[in-house]
């Protein structure tokens, strides 16, 4: 065309990037040996290599040496030989570092982002603007915390060697989301880059050379599942940090159940974008290009689900084909591209199969009529609507350019529909209107929610999700604590619990009117389902009285009764706060009561016994007090939007306790968790369950609304297996023999419940350890609410 | 929904529009339909006041980002531009020379190897109106007579637009009658803060009354309006009332066109568009005086409302050093990448 043609057409026209600096890079490197082992770079163990090709062309980019087991073990072996000399240094020693891998980054930036889109296929656009600018924000802004690390974190150590196993969809990203706040905590790692998308990672080695990463505290090994699969279960790994498919995630956590191992899990996603009828919905459309359109769709937290009010839905379904059909799909070293290929041709067909069958289910599937190239794995935005719930494409995870859309008609309804996935990661919420945005944004289950935005990211402020999304935040204060740990007071081996036979009678000496101890359940004692009760002995063997046999259908009527008790979530925390100070004055009130039974049962003496329930109501007494105190933050990300960081209850939480302290374990673990406005099922010792049963009775003059705390008494493991197994238990927390911790570990994989475990440890809960945050801290889920602002 | 955007897809061939003669070809199609206006619709009005600045503030950064316009493209986009300008002298100080000179530059915009280096042949590409004050219109009127470059008055007490009514209108009035075939009305813009839409609604079916066939410009003096849903709302109500063109600034603001301002802008001409099927010119105006922001504003057009708002009947840079700048990058375009200087173009 000449120029007078263009004139009249005013297209546009392709505006390529330059890739030679690129494509030099790659040429003069020797990727038989990308390796990067203790500061050097190595071929695999076994001299194997795999390919990693174009999506946009198909051809071979090179041939990357691909970790084996032996491999790993090297890695490994070198990040635990480099741990004590990165850990033992300064925090401003290691902020150096940070800031100089950044600046590094920064320095080579546009090298990284041509690569990156060469690699992955992501527009350059995003990879120059977005990506590869905030992974060397995550540097930047970790270098900061490395320095304030013992003044901010002053009783937590760095967790130890960290193996971290990344996605293609954010190479480069993820990569930083990993290894800056590892660094800034003084770990040491090895990262494996996903297999399809390995040079950026390879190419951020060679700036840690040069940045003055120390030898063996940063290894890249690119790898296939089963270099993954060498570091989750290598014993010289104190943590996981995963990101990738939730079926891969639960793998992972079965995995590591019982290791002891520390575990952060960003999973997949189907989050909800929810647009109101007093949306500014020009605008509303722009975030669906940014959601669900950023990165073909291959991003975890893409709005893919579509919820527009009724009375604005055909005319909002109507704006965005018309936005859809100027996306421009294409080569993605193409500055005009909005979308360019999918990842690899795997990834293409089963996105292909996911529409083919979304629209056999009903769904009506509609794309813009836009030229794709001849050649690459590329794939049209697509529109699906008339979707219903059940249809695929609105319970799984596409990962591609396609979203579902549906329709609500009230408030209500929308935060149904949008919660109605096993998913949690994300949500938008689009409103001209705070008080209905803020309204919204506390009860969607997503760790993230954008107001009026989408795919808002930074390294400020925390970024993972609820329910099956996973666990774990990175970002943010929240993500340093992902690479820390407590000193929690844990004592002697656990062993499982076996209950004395019963040598003498009954009390027959001051006969008392007989009382049958039941099971607690959604504000009512209830007698188990079973019908069966079971012998509690005393210190000396001697029948003390007897308890509910608590089965799997109590703990499955207990979760019901919990989950449908919401009061307690829903009340302020000062509200909380004075009933459980009243629970703390009624428990003071029977306090000998309390007193005799525990000495009567433990065998301890008068004093001591006294003491433990002295030091019960005190504890409770304090979590009182922090019902309104352990609140969120407000994050100021660089852009006009704050962030708040809020502290959400995880929801219906088990707790299986131990025999040791039996009063005083209970109310240290109840106590923090009602605080937070959790809703507990609760197994009280095996031994001594007689406790428990004698404080639902002060639980019932304390005005705990019904449900909050439900009290199931049998035998520990087995009910421990059952809340462990339960998909509608949010979180679960155990003090147990090893072989219980480790079962509800494994167990948990099924919902990707939070889970606590002593690790067949005692605890020592007299130490004002666990009086702090520990406990708190896993009482809560944290979710970012971003609100963008200005008029 | 909108038939005319959603037909344009991106790289299709540009379709057959019903434009307004353009001044700059040699078209002899019946021109594009004048907007008659729409009763003034309150109801409407406020379906419109959902307009989130930060959202748009995201958009207007990011549109110039993900379109990139170079080479051959470029110097096509910049002749472009060049003919969707309102090459403009608005100064207290001047003068029918002053006028004279810059009807002169409109007659012949770039020097003549620049023309031929772009292979425009015999094709002439100018600026599609000159812009003055009253006084200047018979002056411009005379300088561009036969050129099809039209002659654009800017009226009603511009920039403040607080005389009185009848002087405002009679204003218009005299500037037709010298021959002014456009005319840029300011709004007072005290109606909008006081959402005196009846009264703002009334006034622009005034001024268009007194315009006959002389298009209706509306400067909404956006730097003054506080808020985008001001912007929205005053956006609308001048389409309402018989707008052909809605406009940004004077240029005597202290804030000129911003892209999220011509963002709020556009999305009221495509509302109305949606609503009434009546196509609705955007004139930015102010502080646009580079090459690349002219692309950025090109880009903005074609992204919102499409191929058919790149007509000059539909599309105007008011500017004045905005055309030296392109000149510029034309010349670098033909030398194979020799970078100009100013003094190299005759200055208007």
């Amino acid at each position: 065309m000449n120029i007078l043609e263009r004139y009249a057409a005013m297209d546009y026209d392709a505006a390529p990037e330059a890739r030679n600096e690129a494509d030099a890079w790659v040429a003069g490197r020797d990727f038989s040996t990308s390796l990067f082992i203790g500061g050097a770079w190595r071929a695999a163990a076994s001299g194997a290599t795999f390919a990693t090709h174009e999506p946009a062309t198909g051809k071979l980019l090179a041939s990357v040496s691909d970790a084996s087991t032996a491999d790993i073990d090297a890695a490994v072996s070198a990040a635990a030989k480099a741990l004590p000399k990165w850990r033992a240094r300064s925090g401003y020693e290691r902020a150096k570092v940070l800031y100089a891998i950044g600046r590094a980054m920064q320095r080579h930036q546009r090298l990284f982002a041509v690569l990156e889109s060469i690699d992955n296929g992501k527009p350059i656009r995003e990879s120059r603007d977005i990506d590869v600018p905030l992974a060397i924000r995550h540097f930047i802004h970790h270098a900061g915390w490395a320095q304030a690390l013992t003044r901010e974190f002053p009783d937590r150590k760095p967790v130890g060697v960290v193996g971290q196993i990344i996605p293609w969809n954010f190479p480069l990203l993820m990569l930083a989301w990993k290894i800056a706040p590892a660094l800034a905590a003084g770990c040491t790692l090895v990262l494996k880059p996903a297999e399809y998308t390995p040079l950026t990672a390879i190419l951020f080695a060679e700036v840690c050379q040069r940045a003055g990463v120390p030898k063996g505290v940063v290894n890249i090994v690119p790898g296939g599942p089963a270099a993954g699969e060498a570091i989750v279960n290598h014993p010289g790994v104190q943590k996981i940090a995963f990101t990738g498919s939730s079926e891969v995630g639960k793998i992972i956590r079965k995995a590591t159940a019982g290791t002891g191992k520390k575990l952060s899990l960003e999973l997949g996603g189907k989050s909800a974008f929810l647009v109101f009828e007093d949306a500014d919905l020009d605008s509303a459309v722009e975030g669906l290009v940014d959601g669900i359109w950023f990165n073909q769709g291959q991003v975890c937290c893409a709005g893919s689900r579509l919820l527009a009010q009724e009375s604005v839905a055909e005319a909002f379904f109507a704006k965005v084909k018309t936005r859809m059909s100027r996306l421009r799909v294409g080569n993605p070293l193409d500055k005009n591209t909005d979308i360019g290929p999918l990842v690899n041709r795997v990834q293409l067909e089963r996105v292909r199969g996911m529409v083919a069958e979304g629209a056999s289910q009903g769904a009506e599937c509609w794309q813009p009529d836009c030229a794709l190239p001849a050649s690459g794995h590329f794939y049209p935005p697509t529109l699906a609507t008339s979707v219903a719930p059940a249809n695929i494409l609105a319970q799984e995870e596409v990962f591609g350019p396609v979203l579902a859309a549906m329709s609500f008609r009230s408030t209500e309804e929308a935060i149904e529909l949008a919660n109605n996935t096993r998913y949690g990661l994300a949500a938008s919420v689009w409103s001209e209107n705070v008080n209905l945005a803020l309204h919204v944004a506390p009860q969607l289950k997503a760790g993230v929610v954008w107001i009026n935005g989408t795919n808002m990211l930074d390294a400020a402020c925390g970024f993972g999700g609820f329910r099956e999304s996973g666990f774990g935040r990175e970002g943010g204060r929240e993500g340093m604590l992902e690479y820390l740990v407590e000193d929690l007071p844990l004592g002697a081996t656990i062993k499982p619990t076996s209950r004395p036979k019963i040598a003498g009678d009954g009390d027959t000496e001051s006969p008392a009117i007989d009382r049958t101890a039941k099971l607690f359940i959604g504000g009512k004692q209830v007698r188990p389902d079973g019908n069966y009760s079971l012998a509690v002995a005393d210190a000396k063997a001697r029948l003390a009285g007897e308890v509910g046999l608590g089965n799997r259908k109590d703990i499955r009527d207990a979760v019901a009764a919990a989950r449908k008790g919401t009061a307690w979530s829903e009340a302020t925390g000062y509200n909380r706060s004075q009933v459980l100070y009243y629970l703390a004055e009624n428990l003071a009130a029977r306090a000998d009561e309390f007193t005799r039974r525990l000495a009567r049962l433990t065998g301890s003496n008068a004093k001591a016994a006294a003491e433990e329930v002295e030091l019960s109501i005190e504890r409770l007494f304090y979590f009182a007090g922090m019902a309104d105190k352990y609140e969120g933050r407000v994050h100021a990300p660089p852009s006009r939007t704050v962030t708040l960081a809020l502290n959400e209850p995880v929801g219906v939480l088990g707790i299986v306790c131990g025999d040791d302290a039996p009063l005083l374990g209970l109310i240290s673990l109840c106590a923090p968790a009602l605080a937070m406005g959790n809703r507990v099922v609760l197994v009280p010792s095996e031994r001594h369950p007689l406790l428990a049963t004698d404080l639902y009775q002060v639980i019932e003059t304390s005005d705990l609304p019904a449900g909050a705390i439900n009290i199931v008494t049998g035998k520990s493991a087995e009910l421990a297996a059952v809340l462990a197994r339960h998909d509608d238990v949010d979180g679960l927390w155990c003090v147990a023999d090893a072989d219980s911790c480790k079962q509800a570990e494994a167990e948990s994989a099924g919902n990707l419940k939070r889970v606590w475990t002593s690790g067949g440890r005692k605890v020592d809960w007299r130490s004002d350890l666990v009086a702090g945050d520990t406990f708190l801290r896993r009482a809560v889920e944290i979710k970012n609410v971003w609100v963008p602002y200005g008029d | 929904m909108s038939k005319a955007i959603a037909d344009v897809k991106p790289g299709s061939p540009v379709a057959a529009l019903p434009v307004r003669l353009a001044a700059n070809t040699a078209s002899t199609e019946p021109g594009l339909a004048r907007n008659p206006g729409m009763k003034l619709d309150l109801g409407f009005l406020e379906s419109l006041r959902n307009v989130n600045r930060s959202a748009l503030e995201r958009r207007a950064a990011t549109l110039a980002k993900r379109r990139s316009i170079k080479a051959d493209n470029q110097a096509a986009w910049l002749l472009r531009a060049l003919s969707c300008m309102d090459l403009t002298t608005l100064n207290s100080n001047d003068t029918d020379e002053r006028v004279r000179r810059l009807c002169a530059k409109a007659l012949n915009p770039l020097r003549k190897d620049i023309a031929a280096g772009l292979g425009l042949g015999e094709t002439v590409i100018r600026p599609a109106a000159v812009c003055v004050y009253h006084p200047f219109v018979a002056t411009a009127v005379e300088a561009l007579h036969g050129s099809r470059v039209h002659v654009a008055a800017v009226s009603t007490s511009f920039p403040h637009g607080l005389a009185p009514l009848e002087t405002r209108i009679r204003e218009i009035e005299l500037s037709v009658a010298a021959g002014a075939d456009e005319i840029d009305v300011v709004i007072p813009r005290g109606l909008v803060f006081e959402a005196r839409w009846p009264q703002l609604y009334d006034e622009i079916v005034a001024f268009r009354a007194a315009c006959g066939e002389a298009h209706l410009k509306v400067i909404l003096g956006t730097g003054d309006l506080a808020t985008l849903r001001n912007v929205m709302l005053a956006a609308m109500v001048a389409m309402m009332g018989g707008a052909d063109f809605v406009k940004t600034s004077t240029g005597k603001e202290s804030v000129n066109a911003t892209l999220p301002v011509g963002l709020a802008m556009v999305r009221a001409i495509r509302a109305y568009f949606e609503q009434t099927g009546q196509m609705i010119g955007f004139k930015p105006a102010g502080g646009i005086s580079t090459a690349k922001s002219a692309l950025d504003w090109l880009i903005l057009m074609k992204e919102e409302l499409g191929r058919p708002w790149l007509e000059p009947e539909l599309f105007r840079f008011g500017a004045s050093s905005l055309l030296t700048d392109i000149e510029r990058q034309l010349e670098h375009h033909v030398s194979g990448g020799r970078y100009s200087a100013n003094h190299r173009h005759a200055m208007a």
